[in-house]
């Protein structure tokens, strides 16, 4: 991986303002959806298509990209967003969201838009789909990774930690974890629906190298992952510890915003916002 | 009888072997054919008969323990990368327990992921009702895209193996765990999607998979002899995408049918042919199988025998349709 410039770095934050302003818009044409992890995962996925993947968004098929997965299926927005962002459909595809006929589908499938390499929405099932492809270019001798893409609350599913196992046994180097640990999920904080902590120690046990990070600092990720990369014979997990609803202040912290969009006056403040951040970075640039 | 099929009224020259030593020896094979394709095992080698390939080849045979949802998931992964992953399990647990897997992982997916579904059936025998699949048919038919075969015997499983991991797209291979007569030769053709007319008869036509065709077979030689009632037998082994032509065909031509499978009569293969033949030639028809009930613990032929897919109860079902047809 190239250095990280702070030129570079502070291009890549603009970016992601433009990320969260397309999930904004998407969600609002949509009517429905999932705000609060979207948001808060904008820094990840721009640091992930804009700096970290070997990948060709005029090549959606080259065989030896890196794989990312989206295991959390319903924060689509920001994927969606990510990929229009970097180059693999045009902005504007973004307000065909959960729409009649639209590739991009409510929760992401392949057949339907090939570049989010698997379908995901029923929860739990990412890291274990990725697990297969990372064994598929070690049995091939390939040097692409796989990056998975969960949520915190994913952790309750059996076959996460079935998927756990196997990776360790495989000794997939080749694959990277990234957790959304927002400490939300639809009925309310993770340690009170179902606790995940010890978060750490979990993979820790199941022979994972683990790392955390701030999820919203695309600085400090990049760096994160860059030190998980020079891990040989383990797979590796960053816990990105974020915000839910980062970036909007009425929406931080709340996890309300878990399962639903802004409407048009919520939707007007938040672009406003966002808007006002995007001119204090430029004054920066 | 099929000049295609072996004498198989001649109990000297009657061959039993397990349908899943078709599958491991198919397996072999097929891995021969194409450096792609893998096995998968969720601890059951042996009994799936997956030992063979893992010994042919080993550097494309894995081992991922008792995990069925990882079983198909890992799978999918595997074949979005171009490989061809066989899985194998007891049809109980898979694709019993990772149903959800399938529809998505498989199915929505399009993924080349082939299922071998082991020990189908109440004659999986003394392991009892926990282990019975009985059920998997129609979870698996449901399915859209899903292709489903249950071969009638150790030599067309074999063939069907070779076959399936030819053709693209997710695929349900179900098998069982007793030796069973062997109808077919070497030389039997097998197609998917191409039901075979075994025996022809006018009266009633019995469509019937998997190892219950022998009992088909036997059923409609002694209803000639006692009933002087002349029975087609049709070898359904592909579910889906069904030949419905062929159903059709011998529907029409008999004004009567019975289905014959070692599952529920709910939602199996009998109730394909129903669905077929209630838009398309409404006739008569008698269901063979289990009735709405769990499996116990008992000898193979015992609980074929107490659960009503014995030659007598496909008798049964024949002169209820025979009499059906005739008002």
């Amino acid at each position: 991986m190239q250095t990280l410039t702070p030129q570079r770095r502070r291009e890549l934050e603009l970016r992601a303002n433009d990320v969260r302003q397309g999930i904004i818009r998407s969600l609002l044409a949509a009517g429905s959806g999932h705000s609060a992890g979207s948001l808060d995962m904008a820094d990840v996925f721009t640091a992930l298509y804009g700096f970290i993947l070997r990948h060709d968004p005029q090549r959606p098929d080259w065989p030896d990209r890196d794989r990312l997965l989206l295991s959390c299926g319903h924060i689509a927005p920001v994927r969606y967003s990510a990929m229009a962002n970097f180059g693999y459909f045009p902005l504007d595809e973004l307000l065909t969201l959960r729409k009649f006929g639209t590739r991009l589908q409510g929760h992401p499938e392949r057949v339907k838009l090939p570049s989010v390499e698997t379908t995901s929405g029923p929860l739990g099932e990412g890291l274990a789909q990725g697990t297969g492809m990372a064994l598929s270019a070690k049995l091939d001798r390939k040097d692409w990774r796989v990056y998975v893409v969960c949520s915190d609350a994913e952790h309750q599913c059996g076959l996460h930690m079935e998927a756990m196992m196997t990776a360790a046994k495989f000794k997939l180097d080749n694959l990277m974890v990234i957790v959304d640990r927002n400490f939300i999920q639809i009925d309310g904080s993770t340690e009170e629906v179902m606790p995940l902590e010890p978060f750490a120690e979990k993979y820790r046990a199941f022979n994972w190298e683990v790392f955390s990070c701030n999820g919203n600092d695309i600085g400090e990720f990049i760096e994160t992952v860059r030190r998980a990369q020079a891990v040989e014979g383990k797979p590796q997990v960053i816990i990105a510890n974020t915000i839910p609803g980062k970036g909007v202040s009425f929406m931080e912290g709340d996890y309300t915003w878990h399962g639903k969009p802004p409407n048009k006056e919520q939707a007007d403040v938040a672009l406003a916002e966002l808007a006002a951040a995007h001119e204090r970075l430029l004054a920066h640039v | 009888m099929s000049s295609t099929l072996v004498d198989y009224r001649n109990n000297g020259a009657l061959k039993s072997v397990p349908t899943r030593n078709g599958f491991g020896e198919g397996l072999i094979e097929a891995g021969n054919r194409d450096r792609n394709l893998l096995a998968i095992c969720a601890d059951l080698a042996e009994s799936t008969r997956m030992e063979g390939f893992k010994k042919a080849h080993p550097d494309r045979y894995l081992e991922i323990g008792v995990a069925e949802q990882m079983l198909v998931a890992l799978a999918g992964g595997l074949a979005a990368t171009g490989k061809i992953p066989w899985i194998a399990s007891y049809a109980m647990f898979n694709p019993g327990r990772s149903w959800e897997q399938v529809r998505t992982i498989m199915a929505l997916n399009e993924t080349n992921v082939k299922i071998a579904g082991a020990h189908a059936g109440v004659s999986v025998g003394p392991d009892g009702a926990t282990h019975q699949a009985i059920e998997d048919i129609a979870i698996m038919r449901v399915i859209p895209h899903m292709t489903v075969v249950v071969p009638c015997d150790a030599i067309q499983t074999k063939k069907a193996t070779i076959a399936l991991s030819e053709r693209f797209g997710p695929v349900y291979l179900r098998f069982a765990r007793e030796k069973s007569p062997i109808v077919t030769t070497e030389s039997t053709p097998f197609e998917i999607g191409k039901a075979q007319t075994f025996r022809e008869g006018n009266d009633v036509a019995i469509v019937a998979c998997g190892i219950l065709v022998y009992n088909a077979l036997v059923a409609a030689d002694e209803l000639a002899h006692e009933d002087g009632i002349q029975a087609t037998v049709i070898n359904n082994h592909t579910v889906k995408p069904m030949d419905e032509a062929a159903i059709v065909d011998a529907a029409r031509a008999c004004g009567a049918v019975v289905t014959v499978e070692e599952h529920q009569v709910h939602g199996g293969m009998g109730s394909a042919v129903a669905e077929t033949l209630a838009a398309k030639a409404p006739v008569p028809i008698e269901f063979v199988g289990v009735q709405d009930r769990f499996g116990q613990s008992g000898d193979p032929s015992e609980l074929i025998e107490y659960y009503g897919m014995g030659t007598p109860a496909i008798k049964d079902a024949v002169r209820r349709a025979y009499a059906r047809k005739r008002g």
